[in-house]
């Protein structure tokens, strides 16, 4: 049965070295649409990203994710969760020991009995599903910003996820690249229907992607809920973010 | 004072900090290794890596360390022993102590390093986290394979070191020391114990072990960027080859006495 909330942030509290990056975190992201937590760099976007898959754990508060408590999950109840979910890291993080083609088959090979013909198809439909057929054969190395991009999201989805996060999708990109990987965002949602969390500081990305949206800001959401309600709340430190002036 | 106290606290307890994350990612490697059938196409590229790639190496230098054994135990015996006690100093010297410890230290330095370096980038560059991500445990990816690999390369390595080192010790002592080859092999035949190989391949695959192992720690606690990854190789090069030589000493005493 499925949980009110996908994922859910219930007073997270989280430091680095006596640095709190984390103070008391409450997010609410609902299944299905694409709900964008926004805020200015170093505002712990990317370590809330983190605490979703398990790869930081919250000091105090409580993480859920599809009703699993993150901190009592037990490891096979971990694995089994992180199969469901796709992540594309702010820097690709394709393998760059292998090709795209073992970049996206990974996972299938490690979790699934697939046979290497159905890896083959299944890796070919996602290379294709972002415009990258025909790379199969390449390095990582051999690729540009956005072309890894694209690759690092054929391998977020060759699982076939339920849930997608998008981790910084385009920094250090230019403009174009941005919209077209903004267009890939988009076109996976309507195709898979996932529940997908874009962590970004881009707002045009953000306006144009985000169902729903969360400002975090000193460790704590700011505001959220959809892009008309949050923008129609004149939130004075929304504004500031939206006009760059929030340090 | 106050503050001297409080700098000697905080070394020492991010010392022992340091010593019992060794000691989790050890026991999670342990626990990795009933999965190892998953992981024997990662196994054989490491063997062939550690194992392979490292033969010019271990050539050049067992070679010349054999050559340099001979020179030595010719010019301070040679007024005090018969000629064939050379040919079993040689054997000796060269399997229980020259080869194990110098393969230990040159590999900390060729392997140990390049372990950390790689596992190092591979953490700042977020393709740990992306391993974590996808489902599959970074320990037993990334370490498991290397330290069997290690455990199994090194000893074949040192093998191979014992023969050139002993090789090329004896067309030395042929050569400089006008000692004939008869002499050598009746020495090295007198004085020639299994147990020592035993002694020296128990060394080796500890050091294999060990060397590895350090390596993959130190690449998987890498923190921030190329300074980072720099701090973690020299850290792994370091403190396996100060363990190399400590442990050298307890496994000698164990082995021997």
């Amino acid at each position: 049965m499925k949980t009110k909330t996908a994922i859910e942030f219930v007073g997270v509290f989280k430091s680095f070295e006596a640095q709190p990056v984390l103070k008391g975190l409450n997010l609410q992201i609902p299944w299905s649409g694409i709900t964008t937590i926004l805020g200015p760099s170093g505002c712990g976007k990317s370590v809330t990203l983190k605490h979703v898959i398990g790869i930081e754990q919250a000091d105090r508060g409580k993480v859920v994710v599809d009703g699993w408590d993150m901190a009592r999950i037990r490891r096979g109840e971990l694995i089994a969760l992180r199969k469901r979910i796709g992540v594309l890291f702010q820097s690709s993080a394709l393998f760059d020991s292998m090709t795209v083609m073992e970049n996206v088959a990974f996972g299938l090979r490690m979790h699934t009995k697939m046979t290497e013909e159905e890896i083959a198809e299944r890796v070919h439909v996602c290379l294709d599903a972002v415009r990258l057929a025909g790379t199969e054969a390449k390095m990582p190395v051999e690729l540009s910003g956005g072309m890894r991009k694209r690759a690092a999201l054929a391998r977020a989805i060759a699982m076939q996820p339920d849930f997608i996060l998008y981790d910084e999708p385009t920094t250090g990109l230019d403009p174009n690249t941005s919209s077209v990987v903004g267009d890939y965002i988009l076109k996976l949602q309507s195709e898979l229907n996932v529940t997908s969390v874009v962590v970004t500081h881009d707002m045009p990305l953000a306006r144009r992607v985000s169902d729903r949206v969360a400002l975090l800001y000193d460790g704590e959401a700011v505001v959220q809920g959809p892009v008309d309600e949050v923008e129609a709340s004149k939130n004075e430190i929304f504004e500031l973010f939206i006009e760059g002036r929030l340090g | 004072m106050t503050r001297l106290l409080a700098l000697l606290g905080g070394q020492l307890a991010a010392f022992f900090i340091q010593i019992f994350q060794m000691f989790r990612y050890f026991i999670q490697c342990m626990a990795e290794m009933w999965r190892v059938y998953l992981y024997r196409h990662q196994i054989i590229a490491q063997c062939y890596a550690i194992g392979v790639g490292s033969l010019p190496l271990v050539c050049l230098i067992s070679a010349f360390s054999g050559m340099a054994v001979a020179i030595q135990t010719a010019y301070q015996m040679e007024a005090y022993v018969p000629d064939y006690m050379v040919g079993a100093l040689i054997v000796r010297s060269v399997i229980l102590v020259l080869s194990p410890i110098l393969m230990g230290l040159v590999l900390a330095g060729r392997v140990g390093a390049g372990i950390a370096s790689e596992l190092g980038t591979m953490k700042v560059s977020e393709q740990v986290d992306a391993l974590t991500s996808l489902a599959v445990d970074p320990v037993g990816y990334l370490m498991l394979p290397r330290v069997i690999a290690g455990l199994i390369m090194i000893p074949i390595l040192v093998i191979y070191s014992f023969l050139v080192s002993i090789a090329c010790g004896f067309v030395m002592s042929i050569i400089k020391m006008n000692i004939t080859p008869t002499d050598l092999i009746k020495g090295m035949k007198l004085y020639f114990e299994n147990y020592d190989v035993f002694v020296g391949l128990v060394k080796s695959a500890v050091y294999g072990g060990l060397l590895t192992f350090m390596g993959a720690y130190m690449g998987l606690c890498t923190q921030g960027g190329a300074q980072g990854v720099g701090r973690s190789a020299t850290a792994a090069v370091v403190v396996s080859s100060a363990l190399v030589l400590i442990l050298d000493y307890f496994l000698t005493h164990a082995l021997l006495y």
